[in-house]
C-alpha cells in the first residue's frame, strides 16, 4: 500500500456536480435492473401472457366484448398499466430499502448530493423499470391482440406519470420498512387489491352506483382508463380529471418524500 | 484552519439515551487525531453527526468553516468516512463501488474511472477490480471502503476502527499507508480499539466517556501525565524467586523474565545496580507498550465513579 498525492479536481459548478450524481445513481439502479433481469423484467411479461391466455383467449370468448371492443383488446391497456404499477413500486421499495439494509446507502448519505436528487434517482430507476417491463408485456400483448394508438401522447404521459407515482410510493415504503416483510405488505394488501378494482377487467359502468362511487376514490383507475383512453379511445372517467389526480398524488407523494430524508425519519434516526 | 470544530453538541435518541453531552472538540487541519472511547461511550454517534448519517439534537459543527447547517453539501465535499461495519453492495464489484462513489461527488465519469484505478492500486486492490465485494476477504473489504473515502481526495479522513480484524501485516501496511497519506496534507481522525495504533499514529487525541469528552490533548503530553511505567527485563538467570528491591515493584513473568513498575521519580541505574548485586543480570529490556491504555483505563475508571460527572473534563 502506498499513497500517492495525486488529487482529483472536482467540477465547481454544483447543477454539474447534482447532474453527474444523479447520473450515477440512475445508472447504478439501470444496472441493478439489467443485473437481476430474470427477477425484474421477465416475471411480468409471463404473468401477462398468462392473463392473456386465460381471461383473454379462453374466459374472454365467452364475455365477448367490453365496453364496445373485444374483451382482450380492452383488458390489454390494463394489463400492461399493473406491469408498470406493481415494477415501478417493487423497485424502489426493494432498491432503497436494500440499500439502507445493506448500509450502502450510506454512499449517498455522506455524499454532497442533495436529498431531492437522491429521490429523484431512485424514483428515475422505478420509472425505468416500469416502462421497460411495460414496454415488454405490450409485445406479449401484441400476440394476443391488436392495440390501435388513438392518442399516443396520451400514453406516453399516462404511463410515466403511473410510473413516477407508484416509484414514489415504493420509495417511501423503502423509507420506513424495517425490514422485507415490510417491503412486501404494502404490496400484497394494498397495491394488489387497489390494482386489481381499478378497472383492469372491467368497465366500472358495469357496477352498482354504490360501487362506482366506491371506485371514484381508487388513484389506479384513473390512470388504467387515461391509459386506456391512449390506445382505444375510451374511459370510464374524464381524461383531463384523471391527469390532474395523477399530477395531485405525483406533487403529494414527492412532498411526502423530501420531507421524510429532509427530517432523516427511517435513515438517521 | 480547523478542519473540525464541534461546539455544544448534544444527541439524544428518541428511547431517551443521552448519548453525547455537550462535546466540544477541535481538530486542526493536517492534524492525525485519537477519538478514543469504551463501547458505547458516543465516538460513532460523533462520527454519524460529523457525516450526516445522524441528526443532531443540539450544537454546531464546522468542516473547513462550511457551518453544516448552511453550507451542508460544501462540508459533506470535504470529509472521506470510512465506517465501522462493512457497507458495501455485496453485489457491485470493488471497482463499480469505488466509480459510483465517485460520481456521488460529481466526478465525471472518465476522471472517475482513473482516479479509481489510481486509489485501488495504492490500496493494492487493482487485481480484484473485477471481483464482487462479497467476494473479499474481511482485510480487503476494509482496504475498499478506505479506497471508496479516498477517491474523491477528501481534505478530512475520518476512520471508525479502519483496522478491526485484519491481520497484523496489513494493519501494519495501513499504518503506513495512513502516515503517508497525512503527510501529504489529509486531516484524518481516528477512532480505535487498539491504543497502540493510537499511541503510534496519532499527534492529538480526545478521550469519550458517556457522552463527554474525558481528556482532549498532546498525545506526547498526555503520555507524559503518567507516573509510572512498566518494563519487561529478560533475565540471563532464571529466577525462582523474586528479589526484594525498595521502591520497584518487581513481577515474574516466567523464569527468566521480570516485568517492573518504576515511577517517574526513580531511575533505572539504582534498579540495576540492585539486580546486579543480586547477581542477576540483564540481558534485555523493553518498555512495555501500555502507556496509553493505561491512561484510558484510569479515565474510564475514573468516569464510572460516583464522581464522574464533577471530574470528566478535568486533567489526569
Amino acid at each position: 500500500m502506498h499513497a500517492t498525492s495525486n488529487q482529483v479536481t472536482i467540477p465547481q459548478s454544483v447543477a454539474r456536480t447534482r447532474w453527474i450524481g444523479l447520473m450515477t445513481i440512475l445508472r447504478r439502479e439501470f444496472g441493478r435492473i439489467l443485473r437481476i433481469w430474470g427477477q425484474t423484467i421477465v416475471p411480468s411479461a409471463v404473468t401477462a401472457a398468462l392473463y392473456f391466455v386465460i381471461f383473454g383467449s379462453l374466459i374472454g370468448r365467452r364475455i365477448g366484448q367490453m365496453d364496445g371492443v373485444d374483451y382482450t383488446q380492452y383488458i390489454a391497456p390494463g394489463l400492461i398499466m399493473m406491469a408498470v404499477i406493481t415494477n415501478s413500486y417493487a423497485n424502489v421499495s426493494a432498491s432503497f430499502f436494500g440499500a439502507k439494509f445493506q448500509r450502502f446507502l450510506e454512499e449517498i448519505s455522506v455524499s454532497p448530493l442533495p436529498d431531492w436528487i437522491v429521490v429523484i434517482g431512485y424514483v428515475g430507476g422505478g420509472v425505468l423499470r416500469g416502462l421497460l417491463v411495460g414496454f415488454a408485456v405490450t409485445l406479449v400483448a401484441l400476440f394476443f391482440t391488436h392495440l390501435p394508438v388513438q392518442h399516443a401522447f396520451v400514453i406516453l404521459v399516462a404511463a410515466i406519470l403511473t410510473a413516477i407515482i407508484f416509484s414514489l410510493a415504493g420509495f417511501i415504503n423503502g423509507v420506513f420498512a424495517k425490514n422485507f416483510d415490510q417491503v412486501n405488505w404494502i404490496p400484497t394488501f394494498i397495491l394488489t387489491p387497489l390494482t386489481y378494482f381499478g378497472g383492469i377487467f372491467y368497465s366500472v359502468k358495469m357496477l352498482p352506483s354504490w360501487a362506482q362511487d366506491l371506485s371514484l376514490a381508487n388513484p389506479v383507475l384513473y390512470m388504467v382508463n387515461a391509459f386506456r383512453y391512449g390506445f382505444l379511445g375510451r374511459s370510464d372517467v374524464d381524461v383531463g380529471y384523471a391527469f390532474a389526480i395523477m399530477l395531485l398524488f405525483a406533487g403529494v407523494l414527492f412532498a411526502i418524500s423530501l420531507w421524510l430524508m429532509r427530517r432523516g425519519i427511517g435513515l438517521r434516526d | 484552519m480547523q478542519a473540525l470544530e464541534v461546539r455544544g453538541l448534544v444527541k439524544q435518541y428518541r428511547n431517551g439515551v443521552q448519548a453525547l453531552k455537550g462535546i466540544d472538540l477541535c481538530v486542526a487541519e493536517g492534524d492525525f487525531f485519537a477519538l478514543l472511547g469504551p463501547n458505547g461511550a458516543g465516538k460513532s454517534t460523533l462520527i454519524g453527526i460529523c457525516t450526516s448519517l445522524v441528526t443532531k439534537t443540539a450544537g454546531t459543527l464546522e468542516v473547513f468553516g462550511h457551518d453544516m447547517d448552511r453550507e451542508l453539501e460544501a462540508a459533506k465535499a470535504c470529509i472521506g468516512v470510512v465506517p465501522q461495519e462493512f457497507n458495501l453492495n455485496q453485489f457491485e464489484t470493488s471497482l463499480t463501488i469505488v466509480v459510483n462513489q465517485a460520481g456521488f461527488y460529481g466526478i465525471p465519469r472518465k476522471q472517475a474511472l482513473a482516479r479509481a484505478e489510481e486509489v485501488l492500486t495504492q490500496l493494492s486492490l487493482w487485481d480484484k477490480r473485477n471481483q464482487m465485494a462479497r467476494t473479499l476477504s474481511g482485510g480487503m473489504k476494509r482496504r475498499l471502503m478506505i479506497a471508496r473515502a479516498l477517491v474523491h481526495s477528501p481534505r478530512l479522513l475520518i476512520l471508525d476502527e479502519p483496522t478491526a480484524g485484519v491481520d497484523i501485516e496489513i494493519r501494519r501496511s495501513m499504518w503506513d499507508f495512513l502516515r503517508q497519506l497525512n503527510e501529504q496534507g489529509t486531516t484524518i481522525i481516528l477512532t480505535t480499539h487498539y491504543l497502540e495504533e493510537a499511541e503510534s499514529l496519532c499527534r492529538n487525541i480526545a478521550i469519550i466517556d458517556r457522552g463527554r469528552i474525558a481528556e482532549s490533548d498532546r498525545m506526547d503530553r498526555l503520555l507524559r501525565k503518567l507516573h509510572v511505567e512498566t518494563f519487561v527485563l529478560s533475565l540471563q538467570e532464571a529466577v525462582t524467586e523474586l528479589p526484594r528491591i525498595d521502591g520497584y515493584e518487581l513481577r515474574r513473568i516466567d523464569e527468566h523474565t521480570v516485568e517492573v513498575d518504576i515511577s517517574k521519580e526513580r531511575d533505572l541505574n539504582g534498579l540495576f545496580a540492585k539486580l546486579s548485586a543480586d547477581g542477576l543480570h540483564v540481558l534485555s529490556m523493553r518498555n512495555k507498550v501500555n502507556r496509553l491504555e493505561e491512561i484510558f483505563m484510569r479515565l474510564v475508571d475514573r468516569a464510572a465513579s460516583p464522581s464522574a460527572d464533577s471530574a470528566a473534563g478535568s486533567a489526569v
